[in-house]
């Protein structure tokens, strides 16, 4: 396979058909409407594929659920504001156990806020966002290359555990353009007892998320906690960059990730032993491999484009085994490597 | 030896409904049951039950079903009709499922054309949380909200979903019915066949509104809750075919 050269968003909505994605479902927002026209464009050549502009993120979510229900692989694409509105519909496929990808390509918030790229949805992605008790996956990329991998790898886990599974980027990763290759995917693993497709001859099927007797709802609940356990146990992904020496460690994920890289290297020529903890998974949050580091590395610094919303998970971790310092651009601003790299040389020999 | 008149549709399960004495569900369930038996098509059917009193529709069909957030049938059910085209999907709605929270998705999927049915109980209330205002409360009419009657200034008017959705160009069929007395429920079940069969025949969406008695939240009697809709209920919605024009050349393109 030939490398290409791609936008982010574009890419998305590539890795998402080659993956065998034949429903889509979305509503124009910035910074994330390229990856609508691409399916748009490629959806209804593909055989079987299906594309509707819904007339809001509501209904795009709800499409999806229903056309998940049929077996289909899904996927419907919003930023910020339009997330908040797919609340109802991602709790409600949590509930029903119908797998389908959301990919938020965020923006600077809250409220109507800008079209800058921000990380300020994190609390939402990772604390399951809508009503109730439960978790979606979520995968921050942070290269074009990862947005194909963790789009298509996306698609099997939302099967594996029949579960939505969300993409978390922001409109950097949304517009850049890099070269990618596209792995290839893996056949779909999915047993029809899940799908309604008419009851035929045989026993009628139903999905329902409403269980109004306290204790059947209960052990719905603990049946999801128990799947949750397990995909905290599976699928946690993290890189660890330069940390062989580092005495101070960097947590950030996408494009901070990638600033913080930038601010690593300058560090670095200046003799100062900087690395970085990158989480690919938001939840599950590497948590017991982070806080394996604090056994040799006193000093951390989180680095997100909000005011700290992954820093609790940090602290969370570390459980005060190590000082934790926190820098943070919100609201659309996008820091340089230069930035962060003055912010950390500033502190780092106070730290020991 | 007697012949066999009547039985209970296969359609519809064993188990006895939770509607309240006098409640137009019931009916319009059996309906639809005895529908699909007709037009044998149980085992390709696919029903998406609102959030409301007929939130457990699924335990009396006997067909495939997934129950849909409150109002976002239509979504779903457009969701699950282009995946498998060949498939009979329907929604069963309420007046505040279909005409407040769930309007736009209503509008949207009919405006589409989508080859789906859409069964709308109207009972002018919010029958399950307890009678309050829906948007076909008419005016004067006191629910829990409106404790003093509907204000036409400070509620609103009551929306009528058959006039308004026979207006757009996706849709194929709209029929506004009741289930007061035998010759009623004989015409709402006509209808609900020509629904289905519109369906049937690739011609795009249609619409079956039932005027449905809810007397609990009516406080009448059940006979006085069928008075209500034909003599008052029914002046402000009037019963009959609003959009019927089903011709072969109105088939909806296949989706590529």
């Amino acid at each position: 396979m030939n490398k290409v050269l791609m936008s982010g968003n574009n890419i998305i909505g590539e890795a998402a058909i080659r993956a065998g994605c034949r429903f889509y479902a979305g509503y124009p927002i910035t910074p994330q409407n390229e990856l609508t026209e691409y399916m748009a464009d490629h959806m209804r050549n593909t055989p079987g594929g299906v594309f509707i502009q819904s007339e809001s993120e509501i209904a795009a979510i709800n499409m999806i659920a229903g056309a998940s229900a049929a077996g289909a692989r899904v996927m419907t694409s919003s930023s910020s504001p339009g997330i908040s509105l797919k609340q109802e519909g991602i709790s409600s496929m949590a509930a029903c156990e119908l797998p389908g990808i959301i990919v938020n390509i965020m923006r600077g918030g809250p409220g109507l806020g800008n079209i800058r790229p921000s990380q300020g949805d994190y609390f939402q992605a990772t604390r399951g966002g809508g009503h109730g008790d439960y978790r979606t996956i979520v995968f921050a990329p942070a290269t074009c290359q990862e947005l194909a991998d963790l789009t298509m790898d996306a698609f099997d886990l939302a099967d594996k555990y029949r579960s939505p599974v969300m993409i978390l980027a922001d409109g950097m990763m949304g517009q850049m353009m890099e070269p990618v290759v596209f792995k290839k995917p893996k056949a779909r693993v999915y047993s029809e007892k899940f799908i309604l497709r008419g009851a035929g001859t045989g026993k009628s099927k139903f999905i329902r998320g409403l269980i109004l007797d306290a204790i059947d709802m209960e052990e719905h609940n603990w049946k999801l906690a128990r799947k949750y356990k397990i995909i905290t146990e599976n699928e946690i992904r993290y890189e660890e960059h330069q940390l062989e020496d580092a005495d101070l460690v960097i947590v950030a994920y996408g494009t901070a990730a990638r600033i913080a890289k930038g601010a690593i290297k300058r560090l670095r020529d200046n003799g100062m032993k900087v690395g970085l903890f990158r989480p690919i998974t938001l939840w599950p949050f590497p948590e017991l491999n982070l806080r394996a580091l604090s056994a040799k590395v006193k000093n951390f610094l989180v680095f997100e484009m909000s005011t700290g919303q992954m820093l609790d998970d940090v602290r969370l971790s570390l459980q005060g085994y190590a000082h934790i310092d926190f820098h943070g651009r919100p609201g659309g601003a996008v820091p340089t490597p230069s930035e962060l790299a003055n912010v950390i040389a500033r502190n780092y020999d106070k730290n020991d | 030896m007697a012949k066999k008149v009547y039985g209970r549709p296969k359609s519809l399960k064993e188990n006895i409904f939770h509607y309240c004495p006098g409640c137009g569900h019931s009916i319009a369930h059996r309906l639809i049951a005895e529908v699909i038996d007709e037009l044998n098509i149980r085992g390709i059917t696919i029903g998406v039950p609102p959030a409301g009193c007929a939130v457990l529709a699924y335990n009396y069909f006997d067909f495939d079903m997934i129950e849909a957030p409150h109002g976002r049938g239509p979504a779903m059910a457009t969701g699950i009709k282009r995946i498998l085209p060949d498939r009979v999907v329907f929604s069963y709605q309420g007046d505040g499922d279909l005409a407040a929270i769930g309007i736009a998705e209503s509008i949207h999927a009919a405006n589409r054309g989508e080859n789906i049915t859409v069964i709308f109980i109207n009972n002018a209330v919010y029958g399950m949380t307890g009678g309050q205002m829906a948007p076909t409360t008419i005016l004067e009419q006191k629910t829990t909200t409106t404790p003093v009657g509907r204000h036409k200034t400070l509620d609103g008017y009551p929306l009528k979903v058959c006039e308004l959705f026979s207006l757009l160009k996706g849709v194929t069929y709209v029929e506004r019915c009741t289930v007061t007395s035998p010759a009623n429920i004989n015409k709402t079940r006509k209808a609900i066949k020509k629904a289905f069969q519109c369906q049937l025949d690739s011609q795009g969406f249609s619409l079956v509104e039932i005027l449905s008695p809810c007397p609990t939240n009516w406080k009448m009697m059940p006979i006085d809750a069928c008075k209500w809709i034909d003599e008052v209920m029914s002046k402000e919605f009037p019963l009959g075919v609003f959009k019927g024009n089903i011709t072969p050349e109105k088939k909806i393109a296949e989706v590529v």
